[in-house]
């Protein structure tokens, strides 16, 4: 073969870099499109409500995930501390998923259901209040700003699009069921259900 | 996985191993010599020139080997469609293998342990030992890492409790958890403004520490109304109710004047989350025995 050929022309150059380029993808991820075992709700998974919804993007706001992750590896070291190793069938509903990079803090796939209710609030008004060596910024606004549900009906809505299964009952609910929510109630919320549905824990 | 993918993947993954060493020796051939000369290849960019040299040998063969590399990795480990590789590797199998090795070395300490009643097991140090570090692991962040507890959270290391000190009542809130309710102005929801005075002038009372005494008088009905049912008659609390002692010196959400009334007015929910399920049956046993051993 002569490499001239390729080298001195850039279009069919163009072709083959993107040939090879494209194997990766091709291989690895699209067939994952089509596949059952990462498709499929695990059994009892059911959509986020409206209030954990809008829990969900105030964790993303706020930007948790860039110091939590939401994935626990099967390691025996991991399954130990957070409990049972992450499936794929857990996050066919997360659009986009908040697994992370990087953990600054523990992992998060699990805490639902770990602590109490009052002390995540007391948690996140300040770490330091209950974790002294804690060094998770405080968090003292969601006790006073209102859940805002201008958009909560189009965000369930736009999900129903793409697959996931709410009905339109709540969708036309949504906005009447986070009236007057604080935003700390929201993310709590969301919290707390993290991770619950795989009922082996262990 | 489907057929139709299982082949579409091992097509993909082959043809870039062959097409690899496809391309080496492809770019090889059109090669003129295989030593060292001065010749270019005839092209020159701003007066550069490159050299027309073969790849050295050992270079072209490391390419070579890296190839080869891949088809032996690719016939023991999962990496062509539905084929499962000759070691069968999995990260689950992988994972399983993992717990079992530690099942096998730990499982016997911690059955003999697990069989071991509560108290005499707080007198077993190595024992104590593995129980701190569960205690670290998987109650220090509510209840301290000197269980020493905080506001709303309770200490461990008094003789006070609100649920039982007893390994029964130890192992029975580690294993179901509790639920922790004070409804806000106990069972008396139209209590006025005057009335809750009343009520924390009196709970004030019971350690001498009342603001206005007629106030703390008057506030005697309102407990006995509000509060009595959870409360006792003399405010000693009771513990099949987590309800607690209002005469002792132990507060968990804080003993003046202000914090009671947040209290009456507000109420408190807590919950010490159930850990059945999340640590074994043994691994609670230990950690019942170091809590019971914090007090006794």
């Amino acid at each position: 073969m002569k490499h001239e050929i390729v080298e001195k022309n850039i279009g069919l150059m163009i072709v083959f870099i993107i040939l090879v380029i494209s194997g990766g993808f091709l291989a690895e991820v699209l067939p994952l499109f089509f596949l059952k075992s990462v498709n499929e709700p695990i059994e009892g998974l059911e959509p986020l409500s409206a209030l954990e919804l809008e829990g969900r993007d105030i964790y993303i706001r706020e930007g948790c995930h860039v110091c939590h992750t939401q994935q626990i590896r099967p390691f025996r070291a991991e399954t130990e501390r957070y409990g049972h190793y992450s499936v794929a069938g857990e996050f066919v509903y997360e659009r986009p998923f908040l697994w992370g990079s990087k953990r600054t803090g523990p992992d998060l796939a699990r805490v639902g259901g770990r602590y109490s209710d009052a002390w995540q609030r007391q948690h996140l008004y300040n770490p330091r209040s209950v974790v002294p060596e804690s060094n998770m910024p405080a968090f003292p606004w969601l006790f006073e700003d209102v859940v805002n549900h201008n958009g909560t009906a189009a965000k369930l809505s736009t999900l129903q699009t793409l697959g996931v299964p709410y009905t339109d009952e709540q969708i036309a609910g949504a906005a009447d069921q986070l009236e007057g929510k604080f935003e700390i109630e929201a993310l709590v919320a969301y919290l707390q259900q993290l991770g619950t549905v795989l009922s082996d824990k262990r | 996985m489907s057929t139709f993918w299982s082949i579409w993947i091992s097509a993909i993954v082959l043809g870039t191993v062959f097409g690899c060493w496809w391309l080496l020796h492809a770019t090889r051939k059109s090669q003129t010599t295989d030593v060292e000369t001065d010749r270019t290849v005839g092209h020159s960019f701003d007066g550069i020139e490159e050299y027309d040299n073969p790849l050295p040998k050992w270079w072209f063969y490391l390419y070579i080997a890296t190839c080869i590399f891949a088809l032996g990795y690719l016939a023991l480990y999962p990496g062509l469609g539905n084929y499962k590789g000759l070691l069968n590797w999995t990260s689950a199998n992988q994972w399983e293998a993992e717990i079992a090795d530690a099942d096998e070395k730990y499982g016997p300490i911690y059955a003999q342990y697990g069989q071991t009643p509560v108290e005499e097991l707080s007198k077993d140090g190595d024992a104590l030992k593995i129980g701190q570090r569960l205690f670290a692991n998987n109650c220090a962040v509510c209840h301290g890492s000197a269980a020493r507890g905080q506001v709303g959270f309770p200490n461990l290391t008094d003789d006070d409790w609100l649920w039982g000190g007893t390994p029964e009542a130890i192992l029975e809130t580690l294993h179901n958890g509790r639920m922790g309710n004070m409804p806000a102005k106990g069972v008396m929801p139209n209590m006025t403004n005057e009335q809750v005075d009343q009520v924390v002038n009196y709970v004030l009372s019971f350690s001498g520490r009342e603001k206005d005494a007629a106030a703390a008088e008057a506030g005697k009905a309102v407990f006995a109304q509000a509060c009595v049912a959870c409360h006792g008659p003399e405010g000693k609390g009771m513990q099949v109710l987590g309800a607690p002692n209002l005469t002792d010196n132990v507060w968990l959400y804080g003993s003046n004047y202000e914090w009671i009334k947040e209290t009456v007015l507000h109420g408190r929910q807590n919950q010490m989350p159930a850990q059945s399920g999340r640590l074994s049956e043994d691994q609670i046993q230990i950690l019942a025995a170091y809590v019971y051993s914090l007090s006794n």
